[in-house]
């Protein structure tokens, strides 16, 4: 071992300067990221009438009063099973495209890369293209610089809020909330969050950039177990391009070494060395070489997307397989029929939940109470959930093989009145005569019916009747 | 600008660490890497001296910012007594008979019931108020003092048998053992059964009626249904305190029983009182 001269392990990071680029993949970067962060920064800005009662934001999360308002959709704490669907939903979705078309969502639609586009674009629009940018970065500090750099952390800064701003407005009415926050009477956690959320836009998406996907994120180390050799990623022909030369040189390949690839690669990698953990599969290096290839009068493709597999058939001068080949294999369309699944049972439970809803929970200590004429007692507390928007009168029954009589505590009536948007706790007793079957069966089937007086709907719940173990 | 590349087999860095043959790539850490985890240890002393951190021989060092999780609990506490002082004072001078008239209210009071009665109440009534042998069930419709909700107030708040408190429940009954025969006791016990509608010797009951009616009626009636001013139970009913078995009754009449409850009064405010009073009244033997 010899440590006398031992390298450091721990290296500064080379700043990467993206060069500017055209081309479909670029193309499809920018209509990518202008829906997601139209969809991130208008939603909560979009109205849907609920009445009066209901707030009239289309997307609200009201921690407040535990309801999750989706357009016409509306879910309950006890409902929450659909958010773990959606979120189900959404790790098949993303093991689908990965093992697909491998690591398109880190390319495209991830939020890291989406800011750090945006950033990487506002960097250029006030500093300049790569050259300029590298020119920059290399001078010393005079007025120009401390301008340039104090104009683009402010515009980072102006995104940054935006960013934290349109968060917020998720968790409250945004035209209220914009108001308080304006004129400084907002609660302290909105501008707590806003300044977390800008701090770290400004952090991930300005500076720490593919820092955050080199070293913070669990994915791309996931990833791989996603990945077969059928998966469609990034990689460079080298049995076209090599060896690389001059474009004058008869012996070279089509790789003039132009370093085109390597200029707007916003990782800083050199897709040439092949694929590794570094590259987001983003495709700009495609649209790079493309547009170096048709100036050179090459066929486009030198680097470009395709599988592992089409390596070995190229090199042996075949066809590539079809793209549909590729992607239609067991693995996809077992991930699309589960995701597929998920997403039917929740469409089927959202349209079959009933409007009125009933919770027994049988009081199960002690399981039966003996009263002072030898009945037998149970006990059960019921929850009703009106879900409409007025108060209704809901009537409480049961059926059972044997008679049985039904009480509620503290009315002598059997009909409730739940107010809007309520749910409401009544205990309820069962009584059975002395020496009647349901007194002696250690166990009762009963039924516990509620009809909702208005509209007539009914709903029922079956539990246990519990008599006295002899 | 092409990045060294640490995947390819070809010419790596490594460490300069060999071990037999075995070389350990050098994969560097970014810089700013390390400085976080310096930040963290600047931060982590930092916190250990703002905190309770460093054990002592006694206790820990208590940190600058005097922060304890039992400070912040008795904060806690504090401030919910105080939101709820309102509700407190109009409970402690509420009337109970109208009580749950004032939804709010009472709802209060029965939930606040709930929690003391867990704490106070459960260890010898039970968690869901069923009771114990010698301790009343709460849930059914017999009351040894009655069980409209001021009574239950009432006893709540100055117990049973307590001679702490002079206004206490209290009523004693004889050892019957000194004052009866083994034999006339078994005559009791017989009609005691028959009275309550189990089996019995008919014989041994029509026996046991006559001293029933002489040494035990003036308490539990002529007719055994008890007398709640009295706190003697009814002996008619299937609700037995300490069991209806002849054995059991065998005991009871021979050596007697002396329930007692703690005067709550003493310990628990007005208001704590009703709203455990609330509570039990509520759980569905309230009358």
């Amino acid at each position: 071992m010899s440590s006398e001269d031992a390298p450091s392990l721990y290296a500064a990071r080379e700043p990467v300067f993206p060069r500017k680029v055209k081309g479909p993949f670029r193309q499809m970067k920018w209509i990518i990221m202008a829906v997601t962060l139209g969809i991130y920064y208008i939603t909560p800005w979009l109205r849907w009438d609920r009445g009066p009662s209901l707030p009239d934001q289309a997307v609200l999360i009201d921690l407040a009063h535990r309801r999750f308002y989706f357009f016409m959709i509306e879910i309950w704490p006890h409902e929450f099973y659909f958010v773990a669907g959606l979120l189900i939903m959404a790790g098949l979705g993303l093991f689908l495209f990965t093992s697909a078309l491998g690591r398109v969502w880190c390319g495209y639609a991830c939020p890291q890369t989406v800011w750090t586009d945006l950033f990487i674009a506002v960097e250029r629009w006030i500093e300049g293209d790569r050259n300029a940018r590298v020119r920059l970065w290399k001078a010393d500090w005079d007025f120009r610089k401390v301008r340039l750099r104090i104009v683009k952390y402010l515009s980072w800064a102006v995104i940054g809020l935006a960013t934290g701003g349109a968060w917020v407005f998720y968790f409250a009415d945004a035209p209220t909330l914009l108001r308080d926050l304006v004129t400084l009477q907002a609660h302290p956690v909105a501008y707590t969050t806003m300044a977390v959320l800008t701090a770290t836009t400004i952090l991930f998406g300005g500076i720490a950039r593919e820092q955050v996907c080199i070293y913070m994120c669990p994915w791309p180390r996931i990833q791989a177990a996603m990945m077969d050799e059928d998966t469609i990623t990034i990689g460079y022909r080298e049995w076209r391009g090599e060896p690389r030369g001059k474009r004058r040189d008869a012996n070279a390949g089509d790789c003039i070494d132009c370093m085109a690839c390597v200029n707007v690669c916003p990782v800083g990698i050199d897709i040439r060395d092949g694929q590794q953990m570094e590259c987001i599969t983003c495709g700009l290096c495609i649209d790079a070489c493309d547009d170096v290839m048709a100036k050179i009068g090459k066929p486009r493709g030198l680097v470009d997307y395709f599988a592992l597999k089409d390596e070995e058939l190229e090199r042996a001068g075949q066809p590539p397989k079809s793209i549909w080949k590729h992607i239609f294999r067991p693995r996809t369309v077992l991930y699309t029929t589960l995701w597929s699944a998920v997403g039917i049972a929740l469409v089927v439970a959202l349209f079959v939940r009933p409007e009125i809803e009933m919770r027994v929970s049988p009081v199960r200590n002690p399981t039966f109470v003996t009263m002072s004429d030898g009945s037998i007692r149970n006990t059960y507390d019921i929850r009703l959930r009106n879900k409409h928007g007025d108060a209704r009168p809901f009537r409480m029954s049961l059926t059972a093989d044997v008679p049985l009589r039904i009480a509620l505590e503290g009315t002598e009536e059997l009909v409730v009145e739940v107010g809007p948007q309520e749910t409401f706790a009544q205990r309820v007793y069962v009584t059975a005569k002395p020496g009647t079957e349901a007194a002696q069966n250690h166990r009762t089937d009963l039924r516990f019916w509620v009809e909702d007086l208005d509209s007539t709907d009914r709903a029922f719940i079956d539990t246990i009747f519990n008599g006295k173990e002899n | 600008m092409s990045k060294k590349d640490n995947n390819q087999p070809v010419d790596p860095d490594t460490t300069g660490h060999s071990w037999d043959g075995i070389e350990e790539f050098n994969n560097p850490l970014p810089k700013w890497w390390l400085w976080t985890f310096y930040a963290t240890i600047v931060w982590g002393i930092g916190y250990t001296i703002a905190y309770p951190a460093w054990p002592l021989i006694q206790e820990a060092t208590p940190g600058l910012l005097k922060y304890s999780t039992r400070g912040e609990v008795v904060e806690e506490i504090a401030a919910v007594e105080a939101a709820n002082e309102d509700l407190n004072v109009q409970l402690a001078s509420a009337d109970l008979t109208t009580l749950p008239e004032n939804a709010e209210l009472h709802r209060y009071a029965v939930n606040g019931g709930r929690s003391l009665f867990a704490a106070n109440c459960s260890q010898c009534h039970g968690s869901g108020a069923a009771g114990f042998i010698g301790y009343p069930n709460l849930l059914d419709d017999d009351w040894l003092w009655g069980g409209d909700i001021d009574t239950i107030a009432y006893t709540i708040n100055h117990g049973i048998r307590n001679d702490q408190s002079p206004d206490s429940h209290w009523s004693e009954m004889p050892a019957f053992g000194e004052i009866l025969e083994p034999e006339e006791i078994q005559t009791v016990v017989s009609y005691v059964q028959s009275i309550s509608g189990q089996e019995h010797d008919a014989d041994l009951a029509a026996a046991g009626e006559e001293i029933f009616l002489d040494q035990c009626s003036a308490c539990h009636l002529e007719t055994g249904m008890g007398e709640t001013s009295l706190g003697a139970p009814n002996l008619t009913d299937a609700i037995w305190l300490y069991g209806g078995d002849p054995e059991a009754l065998t005991e009871t009449i021979t050596y007697s029983r002396f329930g007692v409850m703690p005067a709550w009064g003493l310990r628990l405010s007005e208001a704590e009182v009703n709203a455990l009073a609330a509570y039990v009244h509520q759980l569905g033997g309230g009358q």
